[in-house]
């Protein structure tokens, strides 16, 4: 199924919207204007920097190194492979990092869920851990897609509502916390597209072979939807590049189907205590659609609600004998497994439900031998040799 | 004729919807309290009836709900409708955002987002409906600064998810502690986070109001909470 890209080009070369078009303006300004003005400090994207281009235009500066890395509840709680990929991806590189303790969650997802707090509240927790990054002088790197496009949303409405600042500036006194916005709000999958070369140049497996669908995260670009990546080689710069722009880096064929804008039916409130509807939506709406259409051999997705609703959906859809099986991961998880992490050790493959394997075995990993090394480290553990797996004994 | 004349298509009697009515003034009140939200002009510019939001919408499509129904009756300032919005069909949101497609700039998921506020902060019986069976992850954002733990995962809690559920849980310790990043050996929590950190986060909810919200839709979980952060704040020798 091709994407009529030039179709649509074609019909957007009519519109001129001139030089005053409100989409494009750049927050920058707005940004520094309230750090001369005394409103905040401006945390610099420290060096070195990879340029990228945003939705409407907007050069984003994304760092490679010297990352504050802002954890998520669903990751590091349930997919923890995924965390742990990012880290090894970033330790491979060799790229420094924090991994730090004095982070809390966004709460975004208990805000999108439940409604119990209020828009001070969020732009204080928010606040509270870019102070808390500053600090230690490391870049705060979002790691879930829904704290990005929530910390974004948080950003415009302290640039726009002087009486929010007020009120999150005597917060921040009160916890002794300096007001501290981020030049740039980046999200880990934009570090991965920016690296994309660097990690493919450390590729030790072949993906030529791997055909792969992607579901971009509806928090990463359609919140504050111009801070999102852009590519006019991607999709022809139709879609945001995420993800995509990694995977084709890396080899993989990636292909497309009729439901790439829909939501994966994560809805927050429904994956906790109202799953028949996201199960129906994930399995009807999304993989049946991708198996049906592109038949991929995995789903690439970039945030944590999303690996959780897709891959964990399919379990009761198939007992329904639905036309489901396809393994779900992030593609920090997939560019790992380019690079040669261990399928268990690193990628954590265990907390996954959909059947990975064959999708290992297309890879070239023997996963059976994968498993059983893993096996042995868990004996260590168990005889008391080791209290705790390191970086040194994961490879 | 108007949504909420009884020989409109959309109208729902408030007893088969299942609450209360209240007189037209609290209504008025409660939509005053969302159209006060400062967030509420960024959200809201007028309404093509386009139905692009629909067709984007995820809970359109499983749920008697329309985001451009929201929207309309908001620019519209439906009293009654917005009230019985608030009554149903802000729960049915999932969140997404897809809806901000819109021609127009509207934002219907935000000002979904801000109805639910007024719906917690009013107590509706919309909210606690919705929020039954979700106290405990409540409980766990405010109180561990995490949303959701590794033991969480527990089979009779998630038994669509495939076996897989019950392995994690089985070796639950194991596995975290077989985790190489040093801050995710942890089970109750999603990773560790410091003690003076989670007090920063109990004054924040202390200070902004987020705490007093939950007394209007569960007063016992509200108690235990503030009885757990004023006695570890009141450890370290900080006074709310």
């Amino acid at each position: 199924m091709p994407i009529p890209v030039d179709a649509l080009l074609k019909k957007k070369e009519h519109f001129d919207r001139g030089e005053h078009d409100p989409r494009s303006e750049d927050f920058h300004h707005e940004l520094f204007k309230l750090e001369e003005q005394g409103e905040w400090i401006v945390h610099r994207a420290p060096d070195p920097i990879v340029p990228v281009e945003t939705k409407y235009g907007v050069i984003k500066k994304i760092p490679k190194a010297h990352l504050w890395h802002h954890k998520s509840c669903g990751q590091c709680g349930h997919i923890p492979g995924y965390s742990t990929s990012i880290f090894w991806v970033m330790r491979k590189l060799g790229y420094d990092y924090n991994d730090p303790r004095d982070q809390t969650s966004c709460t975004a997802w208990n805000y999108y869920a439940s409604a119990t707090s209020n828009a001070a509240a969020q732009a204080a927790v928010a606040m509270r851990n870019f102070a808390a990054a500053y600090e230690t002088g490391y870049f705060p790197l979002i790691h879930c897609g829904t704290s990005y496009g929530h910390y974004k949303e948080v950003r415009e409405e302290l640039m726009h509502h002087p009486e929010l600042r007020a009120q999150v500036r005597e917060i921040m006194g009160k916890l002794g916390k300096q007001m501290v916005m981020p030049e740039e709000i980046v999200h880990y999958s934009e570090w991965f597209y920016a690296m994309r070369h660097e990690i493919a140049a450390q590729q030790v497996r072949d993906f030529s072979g791997i055909a792969a669908t992607v579901h971009p995260a509806c928090h990463y670009y359609k919140l504050v939807e111009g801070d999102a990546i852009y590519d006019p080689d991607v999709y022809g710069g139709q879609r945001t590049a995420i993800v995509t722009g990694v995977a084709e880096a890396l080899g993989a064929e990636v292909r497309n189907y009729s439901t790439w804008f829909d939501c994966c039916g994560f809805g927050f409130r429904h994956i906790l205590v109202q799953r028949d509807f996201t199960r129906s939506f994930a399995t009807l709406r999304k993989i049946e659609r991708m198996k049906e259409e592109a038949d991929p051999d995995v789903v690439l997705t970039h945030d944590t609600g999303c690996v959780t609703t897709l891959d964990k959906s399919q379990f009761a859809a198939m007992a329904h004998g639905r036309n489901v099986g396809v393994p779900v991961m992030s593609e920090a998880q997939f560019a790992a497994l380019a690079m040669g992490a261990h399928p268990y050790k690193v990628c954590q493959l265990h907390w996954h439900s959909a059947d990975y394997r064959p999708l290992l075995e297309k890879m070239g990993i023997d996963w059976e031998a994968a498993w059983a090394e893993f096996q042995q480290d868990l004996k260590r553990l168990e005889s008391g040799e080791k209290q705790y797996l390191t970086w040194e004994d994961v490879g | 004729m108007t949504v909420t004349d009884e020989r409109s298509a959309f109208y729902k009697n408030t007893k088969v919807a299942g609450f209360d009515d209240v007189p037209f003034e609290e209504k008025e009140r409660l939509f005053g309290l969302v159209k006060a939200d400062m967030r509420f002009p960024d959200y809201l510019y007028g309404c093509y009836e386009c139905g692009i939001c629909v067709a984007a919408c995820p809970s359109a499509r499983f749920y008697d709900f329309s985001p451009r129904r929201i929207a309309q009756a908001a620019a519209r300032e439906d009293i009654e409708l917005i009230y019985q919005q608030m009554q149903e069909d802000v729960w049915e949101c999932s969140q997404c955002f897809s809806c901000v497609r819109c021609p127009r700039g509207n934002n219907p998921g935000g000002i979904i987002t801000i109805l639910r506020e007024v719906a917690v902060n009013n107590g509706l019986a919309s909210a606690r409906e919705a929020l039954e069976g979700y106290s405990r992850i409540i409980y766990k954002i405010m109180s561990t600064g995490t949303q959701v733990s590794p033991d969480m995962l527990q089979p009779d809690a998630f038994p669509d998810w495939g076996p897989e559920v019950k392995d994690v849980s089985d070796n639950l310790d194991m596995w975290r502690r077989a985790l190489p990043p040093e801050t995710l050996h942890t089970t109750s929590t999603g990773w560790d986070v410091d003690e003076k950190t989670l007090l920063e986060l109990y004054l924040i909810w202390f200070h902004t109001g987020a705490l007093d919200m939950i007394s209007e839709v569960d007063e016992g979980l509200h108690m235990i909470l503030q009885e757990v952060m004023e006695e570890r704040l009141e450890d370290a020798g900080i006074e709310v």
